[in-house]
């Protein structure tokens, strides 16, 4: 399977265009929100899908190392925009509930926090995902080395957390938290069999070859 | 299909035009004054409702009609908020029949005719939603108390259990592989709190038959209690010696009580009841939060229900 790669001259702008229509959805239904055209409690409708949207773009930036282990497709070069989309989407998601929902009343966020647990591990979350978002640029990662790559692994426990802050907040556990939850399982789970798959992957092409030479001709 | 079978509406009860975009003063001048309702305009599926003032109105601006129509709790039809109104258009609520039985002197079939024969009134009541929020209502209904009295409940029948429709042909979540909640959806009250009078069967809202969404043809309204207790699309109606089972309260007990009455002081686990977001209005910045009050603002007529009972064990 082939998946289609853009010519070089445009990967900076399209790294851009990510950007702006990744933002668009919380953009349209602020504005939406603001001139009073979302019907019903607008508040909540804007603060669950910008919870949505951040677990889409954790999603997308656990997928960009599978497509290219899998399909051989080197996507790598958005992985920090996704990732800082789902960061941006949190930090809304966020302020949302703080400034919009709880009108700054901090002693109830305060007590929302310490005694509502899915609130308490979907904080825990923002928190985590902030020293990934203050080190997502060349000079961090230079600076880090190895140590970039073990902070950056922070993602995975952030992801689940933040499936598992979905499930909580709901009434009833539907289809939608399941499929976020489930799609969220197996990008982790990837990760645990991929050392195994790369290692065959490698392994594999030079035994074959060797494989090839040695099969006795039988003319 | 069921035939479709249209109440008799005399030409004398058509209203003219000139009334009808005069709907929305009307509205205002009714949430200002106190106003019974004139003139209600027709929504698809509904038909006018013709109903004496019932002498019940908080004083506080009407939550707008498309809002009360458009933003619902009715799982039978689909756990957002949009859903019922989206989902129920195959939904037939004609005709219909509840059947009250149980621990009563004179089990009996009531159809819609028999309902509405027990004397319609307009109520506005507050509604406050479990999930924090609220809105403002002009219920049309008849006092429960009125359809009891016609069966004769026996000296042992402590409460009263509900039951919901199940039509998994005409409501979606009723059939597949996700069921939201567990069909029928039940309800429950003490025989005392279904006999109060502010404990109403509602058949319409707005002036009209209720629509779909809102639970067609027959619904209850609690008003000091959180809107789960308003059990919709009622087919049954059984008097009882033991406390009967409520969905929601079987479904996760430490989340919602049997009693369900409104009150700011016992948050739910996972958020405050202390405020309430008033539904409707303008957006983001117009958003209306108020503090809830205790039994929803009707502890003058119901809290003696509960003396002596710790409401913060028995929520």
């Amino acid at each position: 399977m082939q998946l289609p790669t853009l010519p070089k001259r445009y990967h900076a702008a399209s790294i851009w265009a990510l950007y702006a229509l990744g933002l668009l959805p919380a953009a349209w239904t602020f504005y939406l929100g603001a001139t009073g055209q979302l019907v019903g409690n607008p508040v909540k409708i804007f603060e669950h899908l910008l919870g949505e949207w951040a677990l889409r773009f954790l999603i997308l930036t656990l997928t960009i190392s599978p497509i290219r282990d899998l399909f051989g497709v080197n996507w790598v070069r958005y992985r920090r925009a996704l990732g800082l989309l789902a960061f941006w989407y949190v930090a809304m998601h966020f302020l949302a509930y703080i400034v919009l929902d709880k009108r700054l009343a901090f002693d109830v966020i305060v007590e929302d926090i310490f005694k509502r647990w899915f609130i308490t591990i979907g904080m825990a979350a923002f928190v985590l995902l902030i020293p990934l978002a203050l080190t997502s640029n060349r000079w961090s990662i230079r600076k880090l080395g190895a140590g970039w790559v073990r902070l950056h692994r922070l993602i995975y426990p952030i992801a689940a957390v933040g499936a598992l802050h979905y499930c909580l907040s709901v009434k009833v556990i539907g289809p939608e938290q399941l499929i976020y939850a489930g799609i969220i399982a197996v990008l982790i789970g990837w990760r645990l069999v991929r050392p195994r798959f790369m290692a065959m992957k490698r392994g594999r092409r030079p035994q074959y070859g060797k494989l090839a030479a040695e099969i006795p001709r039988t003319d | 299909m069921r035939p479709y079978r249209p109440l008799a509406i005399p030409a004398s009860e058509i209203t003219p035009e000139a009334s009808y975009f005069q709907r929305r003063d009307i509205l205002r001048m009714a949430a200002a004054g106190g106003l019974a309702l004139a003139a209600p305009s027709l929504a698809f599926g509904t038909e006018m409702l013709e109903a004496k003032p019932g002498g019940y109105d908080p004083g506080e601006e009407l939550t707008p009609e498309a809002d009360v129509t458009s933003f619902n709790n009715f799982y039978e039809f689909g756990t957002g908020k949009a859903d019922p109104a989206k989902n129920s258009g195959q939904f037939n609520p004609r005709p219909w029949t509840i059947q009250v039985d149980g621990m009563v002197g004179k089990p009996a079939e009531f159809d819609l005719d028999a309902l509405m024969a027990l004397g319609l009134e307009e109520r506005i009541y507050r509604m406050r939603c479990v999930e924090a929020w609220s809105m403002v209502i002009p219920w049309i209904g008849f006092p429960l108390a009125s359809l009891l009295d016609k069966v004769e409940p026996l000296g042992s029948a402590k409460y009263v259990a509900f039951e919901t429709v199940v039509r998994p042909e005409e409501m979606p979540e009723q059939r597949g592989v996700f069921q939201p909640l567990p069909w029928p959806y039940v309800e429950g009250l003490r025989l005392d709190e279904a006999r109060h009078p502010l404990t109403i069967l509602s058949m319409g809202l707005y002036g009209k038959t209720l629509p779909n969404q809102n639970g067609a043809p027959v619904r209850l309204v609690t008003p000091w209690k959180y809107g789960f207790k308003g059990i919709k699309s009622i087919v049954r109606i059984t008097l009882t010696e033991e406390q009967p089972p409520s969905t929601w309260n079987k479904l996760a007990p430490n989340e919602y009580g049997f009693y369900a009455n409104v009150n700011p002081e016992v948050d739910h686990p996972r958020w405050s009841q202390a405020t309430e977001n008033r539904v409707g209005g303008g957006g983001f910045f117009g958003s209306n939060d108020r503090p809830t009050l205790m039994f929803n603002g009707y502890g003058n007529e119901v809290a003696s229900l509960y003396d002596g009972m710790d409401l913060t064990v028995n929520f």
